[in-house]
């Protein structure tokens, strides 16, 4: 153990009370986080924590948040993430410029909090209510939990990425409710004549020793505060939870089900119009000259038209209108910025660039090459936004991950100082990355501008596959030597096209890159090494990035790096084991680090059958990952015989059938089990398609996908039948990273079974990216036309 | 313009619109029904399914001069009023299995799953896993095992 260097130890604001110790929270190396924690084993001393009530006429508390300082500068290590990884250090970003968050208690006995955070779909509004509601002791119903307009003051504390949400969260808005019910008890106390420690606080009700009680809408005025005073307070102990950690349902569930969720085009802005943009035949193409402005101009519905930066944007009364006008817009375009490249010259272009690996070793080694497509991170909600920009102010409405960011660069493009635009963040219809920019709000504030009116801009499903962002093309190499049973050596090469890390995140890293332990690299490589590591015992591992430039347009998508990084060493350990002769659910148990990671292989090695007999042509795959303080594996089951693969679909693909899916979790604690089990099933959907049928194909500068029925993301027929998810018993105690964590491993054991079931390991990805199974739509117009036999096809 | 009549979730409703416009945004920009979505606007993705006279259909493929004043579109808005009920045996199936995470397609996959519980139905079968592979509704989200747990608890109480 490396003592001194592996405790990154950082001090909640504020001193020591109790028992005088200090109080800290300690981010422990891979092997001692994996070990079960005593409780309370990340704090020494007593939880006291300091917060605030807040002059306000009803009770306001408060928490700082961010409670963690930055990592200790200049530490030595061949595995960063086991000192610190992606999620410290955002988490450490934020201390020296956070603001308060608020929980307000209400006359009417509800309790509000608007969380800086986005909801895509990822369930943080449950999980936060539900600290609330644990902290406080008011029925989770009656917590209100909105999402805050884009604040400044927070900088980095208000990005939504990296799966970091409840990690940087979990103790200030626990702070902030502990706050509001210590002045709740204390008001009571005042009005029931009683000691506050002969009160209780149970389900929004204080109640005395005989019997009489008061709710807490009464108390919210008579707790409030006339001046901002800090105060300390305790969090309630683990063994004491009811909410955190039990199976809740989602808070907004009712809302989705009855069609009352708002979504950004959902939004009844006075005079928004719904806008759509023509866009260019190649990606980044850009305006040359309109032939018929006027003419577009004039026909039914169409009010404005208007060359914005990404193309010729037109309103109408419907966006049905804007359809016919972008297909009537004749527009001379400009080369954009991929011209002429195809997935060939891409790949080329990616070989070129790849990191040497050294010499082979003298001692025996596999070492093989695999390519992963470029994919589309689209969400069922296109990207869009409402815009309302007036000569002297703006407002906008969008989904938004990183607000903060997106204000200040729309401030700056309609040459307004940033206080004069508001921002507000709507829920959004899912984001995989995709929200973390905020293209439609930057576009739907240029067009408000020049067509002087307020505009709702959405893209067309088209526009958003073929100019949208994108998971970048990337090459992995890998080799691992060995001898006899033990492997000497791991490396791995991973070469992509550039990631766009242009939200925030990059400016986090800027601020850090001097405090981080990997030396003097881009934000790019940071973010690699932050977030990969070799779970195994596989003597010296080293990883490299090295990225090309092509002028795409990416983004982070679902996991990032993780899938393919971790798809092709998950390969590689099967091939490996298959060399040594050993098992490969075995041969992973004897190698990984820690305990904690093997319980989660062992556990879907049990329950999913590991190793029982199955038809040629199927085969089970085994795979794991960790990151974000969390560990997971999955174990698939897949039918890859002909019947199967060649089953007809209408305009689909239904190829190999994975029939049962068996993933295991371990994010150290779970605050909603419910939702934690809802993520992994949906990140067990993307490994699916990201194994077996979706990918964009690049020709000529454009991506020839531009419908749901091209980009083939996993359907109904493409779903396991059988899935089951496993969350594990607390480990550690304080929450891990999990909205994304469950794609790499699935992604993997899906290529591993394949491989086994086909007796060929694939190395390319995925599996189907050489058929296209589809024909491609025009680009010029843009968008198809809409059908018009829909009462043909009634059911 | 012309005038256009149909019953929207029980109610005559009336447009003056072009006749071409399709009827996703007669629905959402002229009358602000917004629980159908827009997730391509070529009948592929479903998030738009509403009910016509019963039938799982995508408006966002129906011209609005399609429609006969007779004719009666039941987006999720109007699902519950079908049975006289808060919510549809379907919407309470989606409660209890917990299966939205955006919610995005969520309406249009719960007009889906009550067509094709209500087709399973009329040919007197059960529903199998073949019927649930034939919902081509998109979920971006992945909620599809959910979505299968749920349309068999929800066929049970229809």
């Amino acid at each position: 153990m490396i003592e001194p260097l592996s405790w990154v130890v950082a001090q909640v604001r504020g001193q020591a009370e109790g028992d005088g110790a200090e109080r800290r929270f300690a981010y422990m190396t891979g092997a001692e986080r994996s070990a079960p924690a005593e409780p309370g084993g990340h704090v020494v001393g007593r939880r006291r924590f300091l917060g605030y009530v807040l002059a306000a006429p009803t009770l306001v508390a408060a928490a700082e948040l961010g409670t963690a300082p930055p990592a200790e500068a200049g530490i030595p290590s061949p595995e960063p993430t086991e000192l610190l990884d992606l999620n410290d250090v955002m988490t450490a970003a934020a201390l020296p410029t956070s603001g308060l968050i608020t929980v307000e208690v209400h006359t009417d006995g509800t309790v509000s909090f608007a969380l800086p955070r986005a909801e895509v779909g990822q369930g943080i509004t449950t999980s936060t209510a539900m600290l609330i509601a644990e902290e406080l002791d008011v029925p989770l119903e009656r917590i209100r939990v909105s999402l805050a307009d884009a604040r400044p003051e927070l900088l980095f504390n208000q990005l939504t990425g990296a799966s970091n949400t409840t990690v940087s969260t979990y103790h200030p808005i626990r702070v902030a409710a502990a706050v509001a019910r210590g002045r709740l008890l204390r008001a009571a106390a005042i009005e029931l004549g009683a000691a506050v420690t002969d009160l209780t606080l149970q389900a929004g009700v204080v109640t005395d020793l005989v019997g009489r009680s008061i709710g807490i809408g009464a108390l919210a005025e008579k707790a409030a505060s006339m001046t901002t005073q800090q105060v300390s307070v305790d969090l309630k102990p683990r063994e004491k939870f009811t909410v955190i950690g039990t199976p809740r349902g989602r808070v907004d569930a009712l809302a989705a089900v009855t069609g009352r969720k708002k979504f950004a085009m959902d939004l009844d802005v006075p005079d928004a119009r719904p806008t759509m943009v023509c866009r260019p035949p190649t990606i980044n193409g850009t305006v040359g000259s309109v032939a018929n402005a006027d003419e577009v101009r004039a026909l039914p519905g169409v009010t404005d038209v208007a060359v914005i930066s990404t193309g010729v944007a037109v309103r109408a009364e419907t966006f049905g209108q804007c359809i016919d006008a972008v297909r009537a817009l004749r527009i001379d375009w400009r080369p954009g910025t991929v011209e002429g490249e195809s997935d060939e010259s891409v790949l080329a272009d990616l070989a070129a660039a790849e990191p040497p690996l050294g010499l082979p070793p003298l001692t025996p080694y596999v070492e093989e090459k695999f390519t992963f497509h470029f994919r589309g991170n689209s969400a069922l909600e296109p990207n869009s936004a409402v815009a309302d920009v007036r000569s002297d102010r703006a407002e906008i409405w969008a989904s938004l991950k990183s607000p903060i960011v997106a204000k200040e660069a729309i401030a700056a493009s309609l040459r307004l100082p940033p206080q004069s635009v508001t921002v507000h963040v709507t829920e959004g219809g899912g984001s995989f990355g995709r929200k973390l920019f905020f293209d439609a709000a930057l576009e739907a504030a240029e067009a408000s501008q020049k067509m002087g009116k307020p505009v709702k801009l959405m893209w067309h499903r088209a526009d958003d596959c073929r100019q949208g962002r994108a998971h970048p093309m990337a090459t992995s190499r890998v080799r691992i030597d060995y001898l006899g049973s033990t492997v000497l050596g791991y490396k791995q090469r991973h070469t992509s096209v550039a990631t766009d890390l242009g939200h925030g995140l990059g400016e986090v890293f800027t601020a850090l890159a001097a405090k981080l332990p990997v030396g003097d690299i881009g934000f790019s490589e940071t973010f690699f090494q932050l977030s990969q590591s070799t779970p195994y015992e596989f003597g010296l591992s080293t990883r490299l990035l090295n990225e090309t430039d092509k002028g795409f347009n990416t983004g982070s998508m679902r996991n990032v790096y993780s899938p393919d990084v971790t798809c092709a060493r998950e390969l590689m350990v099967d091939r490996l084991a298959a060399r040594m002769g050993r098992d490969p659910y075995r041969f992973r148990h004897d190698f990984l680090h820690d305990d904690r990671s093997r319980a989660v292989l062992d556990k879907v090695a049990d329950a999913g059958g590991w190793g029982r007999a199955m038809p040629a042509g199927t085969a089970q795959g085994i795979a794991f990952h960790s990151e974000y303080h969390s560990v997971s594996a999955a174990l698939v089951e897949i039918d890859c015989r002909p019947e199967t693969v060649n089953r007809p679909i209408r305009d689909g693909v239904a190829g190999p059938r994975v029939t049962k899916a068996v993933f295991a979790v371990d994010v150290g604690l779970a605050v909603n089990p419910r939702g934690l089990e809802a993520q992994m099933m949906g990140c067990v959907m993307d490994g699916i398609a990201q194994t077996l049928t979706s990918s964009l194909h690049l020709r000529e500068g454009y991506f020839l996908e531009a419908s749901w029925d091209n980009y083939f993301y996993t359907r109904q027929w493409n779903s396991p039948p059988e899935l089951r998810i496993i969350v594990m018993p607390t480990t550690t105690g304080e929450p891990g990273g999990a909205g994304e964590l469950g794609v790499a491993a699935s992604m993997a054991a899906v290529a591993c079974a394949y491989g086994r079931a086909t007796g060929t390991m694939p190395t390319s990805f995925p599996i189907n990216h050489g058929t296209l199974s589809f024909t491609p739509k025009p680009t010029v117009p843009p968008v198809p036309q809409s059908p018009t036999d829909g009462l043909d096809h009634a059911y | 313009m012309p005038e256009h009549t149909f019953r929207l979730n029980g109610e005559q409703v009336t447009v003056d619109v072009a006749d071409d416009v399709r009827l996703l945004w007669v629905l959402r920009d002229v009358l602000g029904v917004t629980g159908p979505k827009y997730g391509c606007g070529i009948n592929v993705c479903k998030a738009c399914t509403s009910h016509l006279n019963g039938k799982a259909v995508n408006p966002c493929a129906i011209p609005v001069k399609n429609l006969k004043p007779s004719d009666e579109v039941t987006t999720i808005e109007g699902l519950p009023a079908t049975v006289g009920a808060d919510l549809h045996p379907m919407q309470q199936a989606w409660l209890d299995q917990d299966v939205a995470q955006c919610g995005y397609c969520q309406p249009g996959q719960i007009m889906a799953a009550v067509a094709l519980v209500r087709k399973v139905a009329e040919e007197s079968r059960e529903i199998t896993d073949a019927d649930l592979d034939t919902i081509r509704n998109v979920c971006r989200c992945g909620t599809y095992f959910r979505i299968r747990q749920a349309i068999k608890a929800g066929a049970e109480k229809m």
